[in-house]
């Protein structure tokens, strides 16, 4: 398999690297390893740290920080944002669709048992219309590319997407130990993302809003694997950062326990899954959030984001009918190509993948963080065999897709400038109007050769530049 | 606005790295005890135990007293909660869980501290290294303090913290006194005695008050100065007079701040108008056991109300 370098082709620097490369030539190895250590030490003082579950003591990790930054220019990325935005307002009609008149089932678009017996699916969210008729209201599009023209979208996170905290820290990082490279190079800003995040969510205030807004981010707490990026965004956007424990409804707002009594919250940005939302709706065991939230929630007395129920929006097997759902919406074709996905609930195609799983990444419909997938290619005979028993016994708790040739971006290792392989999140906001930063987070996969880029698997991060031209 | 569950976070914080810093002295008055004095080493131990409130745990644990376990289990003991390295922890995960509410410094310091002191305590301190490793956590709560003092907004969330400083810094001053109440008293202390002076000496040396002693005393130490020095000078950093008066300065600002007075500004008050009317020699007539035991009861008062009428929990 031959890889799309984003930096050289063919001994030559493609254009958008060629102002970085001629900085990087002038540097001294030394030095730049000297700013690697400093950087991991910054990490470390600042506690942008993640906890892996499953390792003892819910130890606090790093992200390793690669100095190399990944580039598009601004042509580029303009491309990327058109699709982005159509496929963004696409989710939000076919959400709004879904939990009201389902015109696409009706229309035999997609099948009903999709959405029906869909665990993502929240039966308690019919007929329920958000304020502003937003329902996914922050989205994390993962994006891939293997060459010149072509980026694929590899995943619509429309649920609780992580990493924001990293794109910011980053580029913040980058800006600490390179201040002339940004002299140099005219990159477009970031940092306003939480101002843009908290006017987002202020424009989508509930009808029991009366006054500025109050805004509240409700996190899991510190043991949670994403802790640093909630406390992180309640801060840079000047608002509380709750726990469940904080809250109760009262007089038919969700409030929260301050030290002068209890204050209701207009909207709230949460970072707990469904499931734990209201222990009077979802799992009764949940004490991560509010008892009674969804009954507020329904008669307008808060504005929850992302809604409940969007899950049914990014999950796997819907995934595979997206340029249909993009085209049903908007009329026009999807400007982002979809990867190309045999869902294995069909006979035909849970044959194809059986016969083919040494080519093939297969995934669960639900998974997320690169847990409990198998990539085909790396996998030992044991390991495919192994995972064929699992795909025999549930067959429609997996999609397969061909193995991307994913392209490639130079990290720099003890030995200079070595290709690695990347993939790209953008981040979105969706009220008013839609909104993304130029730029995301650009992860990388550290080991030589290997295509899984999420953290949780020894993945990495790279500050994102979006060119100014 | 500031939630409960911060308020709370910050108050523990400061409590927290209060109590590590006070331990640390006095493990440091432990070793200078046992280097200068003839006395038995087992005994200077278990009064620094004693006055760490460490004491029971120490002997549920380990049963005798010897200076290395009493070592360890006060700067590293996990299963010691006020050890240094397990305030450290705690102090660290209520600054994680209420960092939106602290200056980058502040938390960074904090998590520096952290790092620094789970790396000097990761094995038993060795004898040689132990000055070392006690100026390490002085100096890392000095600077966490520093970035506090010099960054921090004076708003409410000051205010809780240094609640939380105050309060604990009382209770640990009395708790120091009170255990060694019994050498203060004029029937069993009289002048010239080297041990007595080594006592008196260790008390001041544990609440690094012995070189300013000097400055407002006579050079010979004194039951009744001692008396009124920690308990009841106003400039003594350390004193219960200076802590009360911090705590009522605190409280009057939230009391401003929200416009309501609830019970436990009348507590404080109380407490430090009966600190002002007091004399060394009252204390000593009134018994200094009795008067101590009542400042420590009457300081968790103070704070169980302080949690309640803001709502902590």
């Amino acid at each position: 398999m031959t890889f799309f370098d984003e930096m050289r082709q063919d001994e030559t620097t493609r254009w958008p690297y060629q102002d970085f490369d001629r900085w990087f030539s002038r540097q001294m190895p030394d030095d730049l390893q000297r700013k690697m250590s400093d950087a991991e030490q910054v990490f470390r003082r600042t506690g942008i740290t993640f906890n892996v579950y499953g390792e003892a003591e819910a130890a606090e990790r790093l992200i390793p920080f690669d100095i190399v930054p990944r580039i598009l220019s601004g042509a580029e990325w303009r491309r990327l944002a058109q699709g982005i935005e159509q496929r963004v307002v696409a989710l939000n009609a076919f959400l709004d669709d879904i939990y009201n008149r389902q015109e696409i089932v009706k229309a035999g678009r997609i099948p009903v048992e999709l959405i029906s017996r869909n665990e993502a699916f929240l039966p308690e969210m019919l007929g329920v219309r958000p304020p502003g008729g937003v329902y996914t209201h922050i989205i994390g599009t993962d994006i891939v590319r293997t060459g010149e023209n072509d980026f694929f979208v590899l995943e619509d996170n429309a649920r609780t997407p992580s990493g924001v905290s990293y794109m910011l820290e980053n580029r913040e990082t980058m800006m600490q130990l390179f201040p002339e490279l940004f002299r140099e190079i005219r990159v477009r800003p970031v940092e306003n993302y939480p101002q843009l995040l908290r006017r987002s969510l202020e424009t989508v205030a509930p009808p029991a809003c009366d006054g500025p807004p109050t805004v509240a981010v409700l996190t899991p707490g510190i043991y949670n694997s994403a802790y640093f990026e909630h406390a992180f965004l309640a801060d840079q956007m000047g608002c509380e950062l709750v726990e469940g424990s904080d809250l109760r409804i009262e007089n038919g707002r969700v409030a929260m326990r301050t030290t002068a009594g209890y204050k209701p919250i207009d909207v709230l940005y949460r970072r707990v899954d469904d499931d734990f939302l209201d222990p009077l709706t979802f799992r009764p065991d949940s004490a991560l959030g509010v008892a009674g939230i969804m009954d507020v929630y329904r008669a307008g007395g808060i504005t929850i984001a992302n809604a409940p129920g969007t899950g049914i929006a990014d999950d796997k097997a819907i995934y595979s009918y997206m340029p249909e759902i993009v085209e049903f919406y908007t009329g026009r074709k999807a400007i982002l190509q979809n990867v190309p996905t045999w869902r294995c609930s069909e006979a035909d195609s849970l044959a194809y993948v059986l016969e083919h799983l040494s080519s093939l990444v297969v995934k669960e419909v639900h998974g997320s963080g690169g847990y409990g997938m198998l990539v085909g290619p790396a996998a030992s005979k044991k390991e495919r065999e192994a995972f064929a028993a699992k795909l025999k016994a549930r067959p429609g708790n997996y999609i397969a897709q061909p193995t991307l040739a994913l392209s490639t971006c130079p990290i720099l290792t003890g030995k200079g400038l070595a290709p690695r392989h990347v993939d790209l999140r953008p981040f979105v906001l969706v009220s008013d109007q839609v909104r993304i930063v130029p730029g995301g987070l650009t992860r990388v996969a550290l080991k030589e050769g290997s295509l899984v880029v999420n953290s949780s698997q020894g993945g990495g991060t790279k500050d994102t530049w979006v060119l100014d031209d | 606005m500031l939630l409960g569950r911060t308020a709370n976070g910050l108050y523990w914080m400061h409590r927290y790295i209060e109590r590590a810093e006070n331990i640390a002295r006095l493990v440091d008055t432990g070793l200078h005890v046992a280097l200068t004095s003839s006395s038995d080493q087992a005994d200077s131990w278990e009064s620094v135990l004693q006055s760490a409130g460490a004491a029971v745990a120490f002997r549920n644990r380990h049963g005798d007293v010897d200076p290395a376990s009493a070592i360890n289990f006060m700067l590293r003991d996990t299963a010691n909660g006020s050890s240094v390295l397990q305030c450290f922890e705690t102090a660290r995960s209520n600054g994680r869980m209420v960092r939106t509410a602290l200056t980058r410094e502040v938390w960074e310091n904090l998590n520096t501290a952290w790092m620094n002191l789970k790396a000097a305590l990761a094995n038993p301190v060795e004898e040689k290294k132990l000055p070392e490793v006690l100026s390490l956590i002085k100096r890392e709560s000095a600077l966490i303090r520093g970035a506090f003092v010099g960054t921090m907004l004076r708003d409410e969330r000051f205010d809780f913290a240094r609640l939380g400083t105050f309060i604990e810094r009382a209770d640990n001053t009395a708790r120091i006194l009170d255990v060694k109440y019994y050498v203060l008293l004029p029937a069993t202390s009289w002048v010239g005695s080297s041990l007595d002076n080594q006592q008196w000496e260790s008390i001041l040396r544990s609440v690094s008050a012995h070189r300013s002693y000097r400055w407002v005393y006579d050079v010979q130490y004194k039951p009744a100065n001692i008396i009124d020095f920690l308990v009841l000078n106003p400039r003594m950093p350390r004193s219960l007079a200076f802590c009360a008066t911090n705590i009522v300065d605190n409280l009057a600002y939230l009391e401003r701040d929200y416009a309501t007075r609830h019970a436990c500004h009348d507590t404080a008050d109380s407490m430090l108008a009966g600190l002002k009317s007091t004399t060394a020699a009252d204390i000593i007539d009134r018994g200094l056991h009795e008067f101590l035991i009542d400042c420590i009861s009457g300081n968790n008062k103070l704070g169980n109300e302080i949690a309640e009428s803001y709502r902590f929990y």
